[in-house]
């Protein structure tokens, strides 16, 4: 019972104080975050800021310079090799083989995880199942188009039954329609008790995630649910507030709009403007100062922040900290 | 779950379907052996005969037209063109239409019959320098023949008898002397391109990395991908034997067992340089060229075809470098020269020696390079 509990309580993945130095450059700089199960976790950050970095050290590929790492209640600086047993892995460009079938890319996954005959044969027919291949068993990877490719790459990934799944930008490149598949299908998996570890550039999939975390030049400056993250006080500080200005001539706008007093920063979203605003900022000032200078606004409405909001304030925060570190 | 080769099975599979889909390239690799068999065993032949040579006889009487038909018969000379001065005989050789020319001059004939020496001039192409020196051999020794069967009219009052014996290759057989340094060559180049494309084709698709996510063990993902690889390099050997043996007719006068035995050590260089490169390439177009690397000093410093005594002193310790340099050892001893285990150990045991260096290198550099990169 009491072991039951135990491993019901424990994370998913627990990182503490993760440290990796390359000689004298570390691309990961104490970073701590748990991932409770049936997460979907979004990893974000610019590339190069140390996603992959981190996700070798979480499968046990590069060993840690620092800090301590447990994944599905394992150590991985020990049990390398049992948490890659546990987990599943799908990378940006869907690591099939092109010269193989579909069904031959799925048996060779099922004998390096060594699935015996019949559970192999099982988790086939589940796998094809889930993922609608059954069509495609006989063609070979290379003739699959985008989509269907990163069906077959995750059907790949899921074979042994993991618990958790590291997918590494699975929708760079594929069609929206795609995308959005994979996506249904994540959160039909993430029911089941499936935890996911996703990395990705687009803040629509950061927003359906359950758990986001920013890193940026490998230290972790944002980690918490999506709504946590839009209330943080740099994103928002106190005594503020967010307003969308719709308007004609958006880019001469936006440079009317820097110089008024009350305004702290403002950048072009489409066709309007979000601005971070005084709190008691007169809204007529605005539409006067424009209207002068010959700019209708359109409209103008309070807005809460979107997560590509949070990320960007946080990074202009920390950029200004490193370079005042710097001199 | 602690089994080092984890994975050996299931990559070996996959490496197999890989070569049965990619059927094309398996046959160009183990034709193209075969198609430059042919080349050297047929089109080139060592035994410099024949040369191109154009005459100028200023003299024109007996002793002269004997001397020019001494030169003929040698079957070294070809006598294509008589011309009738001396800047006919120049360009002939500039212009590279002959290699050599013989100028007897006008008073050859009066100077013999008075008992003095008749100088004869011999030009020669210097510009290839092994038919230089076979048509200098041959003209001096003409000369000297010449001149002694003038002096000493019998010919067993010679005082000293020199008779040279050519062992092995009798018949100075082109074939003989190429093809058992080819089988090096050729192995070396199917083994070490088919493994580094491999590994690096899987690079350049990013499975790789997902293989080194799954409990696959480096060991058992590397022999997975050596194994199939090296059964390729052994059958290509046994072909190389077989058309070596049968359609180029070169006798095989030691146990072929034991050169399939010591080219396994070979073989295993061959792969771990494969593997080396590789892990420096990152794609197929950089391995390619890299793998034209180690092929170089394998033709040119193992003594295939220049022996290695004309290597500069320096670049000389190099040539123990280099695998092919004790298998083209192996190759002729036990083919030409019926050379067994107690001749040829030595040769064995650098080659096992450099084989488990190579591979203990290029296993810490992909581990280094290329799982942690």
């Amino acid at each position: 019972m009491a072991t039951q509990a135990q491993s019901l309580m424990e994370p998913a993945i627990s990182a503490e104080h993760l440290v990796r130095r390359f000689g004298n450059f570390t691309a990961v700089n104490d970073v701590s975050f748990r991932v409770e199960k049936g997460e979907i976790f979004g990893f974000l950050g610019p590339n190069g800021s140390g996603k992959t970095t981190v996700i070798k050290m979480l499968t046990g590929l590069l060993p840690l310079s620092g800090g301590d790492a447990r994944v599905e209640g394992l150590n991985v600086r020990t049990d390398s090799e049992a948490v890659r047993e546990r987990i599943g892995y799908m990378s940006q460009n869907f690591s099939l083989y092109y010269d193989l079938t579909v069904e031959e890319n799925l048996k060779f996954y099922g004998r390096i995880y060594s699935l015996d005959p019949t559970r192999l044969k099982r988790r086939m027919e589940e796998i094809v199942q889930l993922n609608g291949l059954g069509p495609y068993l006989n063609r070979l990877g290379a003739q699959l188009s985008g989509g269907w490719k990163q069906r077959l790459a995750l059907g790949c990934a899921m074979l042994h039954e993991p618990k958790l799944l590291f997918l590494d930008e699975p929708t760079a490149g594929i069609d929206p329609v795609a995308r959005r598949q994979l996506w249904d299908l994540l959160f039909e998996l993430s029911g089941h008790g499936i935890t996911f570890f996703v990395t990705t550039h687009y803040m629509d999939e950061a927003e359906r995630c359950s758990h986001v975390a920013y890193i940026y030049f490998g230290k972790l400056i944002a980690d918490g649910t999506p709504d946590s993250l839009r209330e943080l006080p740099d994103v928002q500080p106190h005594g503020t507030m967010r307003i969308e200005i719709t308007a004609p001539e958006v880019t001469r706008a936006l440079r009317l709009a820097r110089h008024i007093p009350g305004i702290r920063s403002a950048t072009i979203f489409g066709q309007s403007i979000h601005a971070l605003v005084e709190e008691h900022f007169d809204l007529d000032v605005l539409r006067n100062q424009l209207r002068k200078e010959g700019i209708n606004v359109t409209e103008i409405r309070p807005l809460a922040p979107s997560l590509e909001d949070v990320f960007v304030e946080l990074t202009y925060k920390h950029q200004s900290l490193l370079e005042a570190a710097g001199d | 779950m602690t089994n080092l080769f984890r994975g050996f099975g299931a990559v070996f599979y996959k490496e197999a379907l890989h070569v049965r889909r990619d059927a094309g390239t398996l046959f160009f690799s183990l034709t193209m052996p075969l198609l430059q068999m042919f080349l050297l065993g047929f089109a080139i032949d060592t035994n410099i005969r024949q040369i191109n040579t154009v005459a100028y006889n200023a003299d024109g009487r007996r002793e002269s037209r004997e001397l020019l038909d001494r030169f003929k018969n040698s079957d070294t000379f070809h006598i294509i063109r008589y011309v009738e001065n001396d800047h006919d005989l120049n360009d002939m050789i500039i212009a590279g239409k002959a290699r050599v020319g013989i100028k007897i001059p006008v008073d050859f004939s009066d100077r013999l019959l008075h008992g003095m020496s008749g100088q004869v001039l011999v030009l020669i192409d210097g510009s290839d320098s092994s038919v230089a020196g076979q048509a200098i051999n041959v003209s001096t020794a003409i000369g000297l023949d010449e001149s002694l069967r003038r002096v000493v009219q019998d010919r067993a009052a010679f005082a000293v008898d020199m008779r040279p014996k050519l062992l092995f290759n009798p018949d100075s057989r082109s074939p003989n002397f190429f093809l058992p340094g080819l089988t090096a060559i050729m192995l070396l180049n199917v083994t070490t391109f088919l493994t580094a494309f491999s590994i690096v084709r899987e690079k350049e698709r990013g499975t790789l990395e997902q293989l080194f996510v799954t409990p696959v063990r480096p060991f058992g993902l590397l022999l997975g991908k050596l194994l199939p690889y090296l059964g390729i390099g052994f059958f290509e050997l046994c072909l190389i034997l077989f058309f070596m043996r049968f359609v180029f007719l070169v006798p095989i006068h030691g146990n072929v067992f034991l050169l399939a035995l010591l080219s396994l050590p070979y073989l295993f260089a061959a792969l771990s340089l494969g593997i080396l490169i590789s892990s420096k390439a990152s794609s197929q177009a950089e391995a390619m060229q890299l793998a034209f690397l180690p092929i170089l000093p394998s033709v040119f410093f193992s003594g295939y075809i220049f022996p290695r005594e004309t290597i500069p002193a320096i670049l000389y310790p190099l040539s123990y470098l280099i695998p092919a340099t004790y298998f083209i050892n192996i190759t002729r001893g036990i083919i030409l020269r019926g050379a067994t285990l107690v001749h040829l150990w030595t040769d064995g045991l650098a080659l096992c020696i450099l084989g488990a260096a190579l591979l203990t290198i290029a296993a810490r550099r992909f581990r280094n390079k290329v799982i942690m990169a």
